[in-house]
């Protein structure tokens, strides 16, 4: 039979697509992002009761305060399915690797001025601890939240900030050595500078309802975090001092960071929406968090911007609750 | 001169090492055993993560190059296969139940343990450990993801696909898998591990996929043998990561080995009672077979897994309980599930057939001890019947399992014409078990098996209808609203395929492609 050629033969599909596709968005050719999402986590009929958490089911609404009609409207704008996933930051690789490479080559990182460099080091090198944190916060999410929709791009979120704690790994060796990533843990762990943001850090690692976790990580901690370290210290204030091939390291970051970010407001947007109860719950964690939040940056932007650090610190909680406020929460 | 000459070369060991475990620290804001709650409760004792050995060194930024690669590949194929119809190029439409069988029956697992996977990847407390556990989570998104996509070109043009995360939920059969996978992400971390990453992935994996991705290139299916390909590269860091768990806790303390060994017997055997499915598939539902089950157990379990087991003795781990039996069961397990599923085809979203005599021919060659003797006989007897027009269709409901969820259709360890039945009592209420594997996974945790939800119970409960239907009403007939509650498009996903409606599409489009109409 190999010999016929079924490419002319036209038939005609008994259906487009899924039926859960079809119940939601009729019975017309689907995307693949719909067909990888929705619909893929189970909701009823389960068999056992988990061992750790018997109180409740293995996927369960109860294991967050939020309550959704339909867990699914928390879609990703990005529509990301691991393909598409994948791909986008396989590009985004190629140019970090090729920053690396430049840098490296042209042993850019020799002729950094002294300053600029140690700068770079003490701020840079223990935020791979708080990347971690990161990785090991979206992987709960992804693990125990509901509904595909928002724990998919979770675990893609876990793991880029897995790459970001790798990349700025990557920076330590070529600044410095492995001995300045042991300074940066030492520091991490016991220098005052770093406390508050430890702190913050461990706090989250033992929230329980998943979507304040959301909150308190992807929404607020990122929001503060990323917009300091890598737009006003590393882009505007290092940049400005000879340090451009940093900012060409850590230009990973920025660009995840404006993406991400969509992505979460997207989440915080569609549940704000839903209800005024959610609305008043992510206001009170978003207060909550964002308090904190900037107690612990506050170091970080004393340290790398010194008597600028105020106007800083002001700027950055102008733009976050700007940000809230395109999202409907007031705060 | 340079100072990157000057500098210390790093080792991989020691690079990698900086790229994942350095990245952790013990908590002192908060306590261990907060950040980490599940670390201890099974029993298993962990002295020293650190002497976790990577099974793999794969950074981020490669992986995603890598994987990405690899997507393209997978999708460019996934498409040019839609697109020329390479659906007709199946040995026969009979083939395309297997692939049902996999959409319906696994495709869901995979996205389970991508969720699973997540879990143990937040809470172990090695770093190490974790870091291969989140990416074999990503993999496994990956797996159920590009099976959807390839098999979604399937359910455009014929039945039994359509609604398959619905019936994973619902359909008596699917309680098996399904049941398989619950049982896992329901318990701590390392017995996850166990049960999925050592058992599953390592063990068997080889009966699982080999079968299906042999069966789909043996049939012509290269859309389905594309995405078994292209997991394989997944697969063997995940075989890597189940062997290093298992070899970690019995190094760790010698106290874990009792734990471990109860692990490996109990889903040994429920990873065994799944693969009847598998073995089904094999002997009766590819047109070109590939491989009998029985071969496929020697080969990839009694070979393979001996050898491994061998290599495990000196932690003082013996293979698995009852194997005995196994190697008895592989003769007749195959026939005795088809034969089943051939009485239930009303209730089934794939369809079934009798064997031709060819196939037959086949069977007989294969299983010299049992085909012949007890199951060509009946096989044939029911053909003639549906050649008179009296297709049997079984329309009681049968006793399950209460571990594995199969009927109670296999047969007594050493005979092969008694169905074998144990029973265990547990607070006041009677438990019924296809097998002594069942009933002593049962024993170990009754608390956990009687929770099961039992499709043929939940029937008989009523919960099985959809809302507002009354079963109390005149002439109500209560398998057609089982099927309404399965959303199985009765007359299309079920009964025989003599006279489906895939039957006659799929011959009719393929006349198209030979014939001038
Ligand atoms: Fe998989
Ligand atoms: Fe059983």
């Amino acid at each position: 039979m190999s010999n016929i050629d079924l490419r002319t033969v036209s038939i005609k599909p008994l259906r487009q697509t899924f039926d859960h596709i079809a119940r939601r968005f009729g019975d017309k050719p689907a995307s693949r992002y719909q067909e990888g999402t929705y619909d893929l986590q189970a909701t009823h009929n389960f068999h056992y009761r988990p061992t750790w958490d018997p109180d409740r089911e293995i996927f369960d609404p109860s294991r967050t305060k939020l309550v959704m009609k339909d867990w699914y409207a928390l879609k990703d704008p990005r529509q990301y399915y691991y393909g598409t996933y994948t791909m986008a930051r396989a590009r985004q690789q190629d140019t970090a690797e090729s920053n690396f490479d430049f840098v490296e080559t042209r042993g850019l990182a020799e002729v950094l001025p002294e300053d600029v460099k140690q700068t770079a080091l003490d701020v840079l090198l223990p935020l791979r601890h708080v990347a971690w944190g990161g990785n090991t916060n979206n992987a709960f999410i992804c693990a125990y939240g509901y509904g595909t929709a928002i724990t998919q791009p979770c675990i893609y979120q876990s793991m880029d900030q897995l790459g970001i704690a790798q990349y700025l790994t990557r920076i330590g060796l070529l600044l410095a050595d492995p001995e300045a990533l042991q300074t940066a843990k030492q520091a991490w762990l016991d220098d005052p500078m770093w406390q508050p943001l430890r702190r913050y850090v461990e706090d989250t690692f033992v929230l329980q309802d998943w979507f304040e976790l959301f909150v308190a990580q992807n929404l607020v901690l990122d929001g503060y975090l990323f917009p300091l370290v890598y737009d006003t210290i590393v882009d505007d204030d290092l940049s400005s001092r000879g340090g451009t091939a940093i900012a060409m390291l850590t230009q990973f970051m920025s660009e995840w960071f404006g993406e991400t970010a969509k992505w979460s407001d997207a989440q915080i947007k569609v549940a704000a929406a839903e209800s005024p109860e959610n609305k008043a719950l992510l206001a009170q964690w978003i207060n909550h968090w964002r308090a904190r939040a900037l107690e612990a940056v506050a170091p970080i932007a004393k340290r790398a911007l010194g008597d600028r650090a105020d106007g800083a610190l002001d700027d950055l909680v102008q733009q976050f609750a700007t940000r809230v406020g395109k999202t409907g929460v007031t705060l | 001169m340079d100072m990157q000459v000057a500098k210390k070369k790093l080792g991989l060991k020691e690079r990698y090492a900086l790229m994942t475990r350095d990245l952790g620290w013990d908590t002192t804001y908060q306590p261990m055993n907060k950040v980490f709650p599940q670390a201890e409760y099974e029993g298993i004792k962990i002295h020293d993560w650190s002497k976790w050995e990577d099974p793999f060194r794969l950074t981020m930024d490669a992986y995603w190059k890598y994987q990405a690669e690899k997507e393209k590949k997978l999708y460019a194929i996934i498409d040019a296969y839609a697109q020329n119809n390479g659906h007709l190029n199946v040995t026969d439409a009979r083939y395309i139940n297997a692939i049902k069988l996999f959409l319906n029956g696994i495709s869901p697992l995979e996205y389970m343990a991508h969720r699973g996977f997540a879990g143990v990847g937040r809470q172990f407390p090695g770093v190490g450990t974790r870091v291969a556990c989140l990416m074999q989570s990503l993999d496994e998104i990956r797996h159920s993801q590009t099976q959807i996509h390839a098999m979604s070109n399937y359910n455009k043009y014929y039945n039994g696909f359509h609604d398959y995360t619905t019936m994973i939920q619902r359909v008596w059969y699917l309680s098996v898998p399904r049941s398989f996978f619950d049982d896992a992400i329901t318990a701590g971390p390392f017995e996850f591990m166990i049960a999925i990453g050592f058992s599953f992935e390592y063990v068997l994996t080889n009966l699982l996929f080999v079968p299906f991705v042999s069966g789909a290139a043996y049939n012509g299916d290269m859309g389905t043998m594309t995405f078994g390909f292209s997991a394989q590269s997944d697969e063997a860091r995940h075989m890597t990561l189940g062997l290093e768990c298992i070899k970690f806790m019995l190094e760790q303390d010698p106290a874990n080995v009792p734990i471990v060994q109860r692990w490996i017997d109990k889903w040994a055997w429920r990873g065994y009672r799944v693969l009847t499915l598998v073995g089904m598939m094999m002997d009766y539902m590819l047109p070109k077979r590939v491989m009998s089950w029985k071969e496929a157990w020697e080969i990839y379990f009694e070979e393979n897994g001996g050898a491994l087991f061998n290599d495990l003795a000196r932690y003082g781990i013996r293979p698995p309980k009852f194997l005995d039996q196994i190697a008895f069961d592989k003769d007749h397990i195959s026939h005795q599930a088809w034969g089943t599923f051939y009485n239930y085809a009303a209730a089934c979203n794939f369809h079934s057939w009798t064997p031709t005599d060819d196939e037959m021919d086949w069977l007989s060659a294969k299983y010299p001890n049992s085909f012949d003797k007890y199951y060509r006989p009946r096989l044939e007897h029911w053909r003639e019947e549906a050649k008179k027009g009296n297709r049997f269709y079984n329309k009681t409901l049968p006793m399950l399992c209460q571990t594995c969820q199969i009927p109670m259709i296999f047969t007594e360890p050493g005979d092969p014409t008694k169905i074998c039945y144990r029973e265990s009592d547990y607070k006041g209420t009677k438990y019924h078990f296809c097998s002594d594997g069942c009933k002593d996974i049962f024993d170990h945790e009754p608390e956990k098996y009687i929770q099961s939800w039992l499709p043929v119970h939940q029937i008989y409960q009523g919960n099985c209808f959809n809302p507002g239907v009354d079963p109390t009403a005149p002439g109500f007939d209560a398998l057609g609203a089982v099927l309404d509650y399965y959303n199985m498009a009765v007359g299309r996903d079920n009964l025989d395929f003599e006279g489906s409606e895939d039957q006659k599409n799929f011959e009719a489009w393929r006349g198209m492609a030979t014939k001038n109409i």
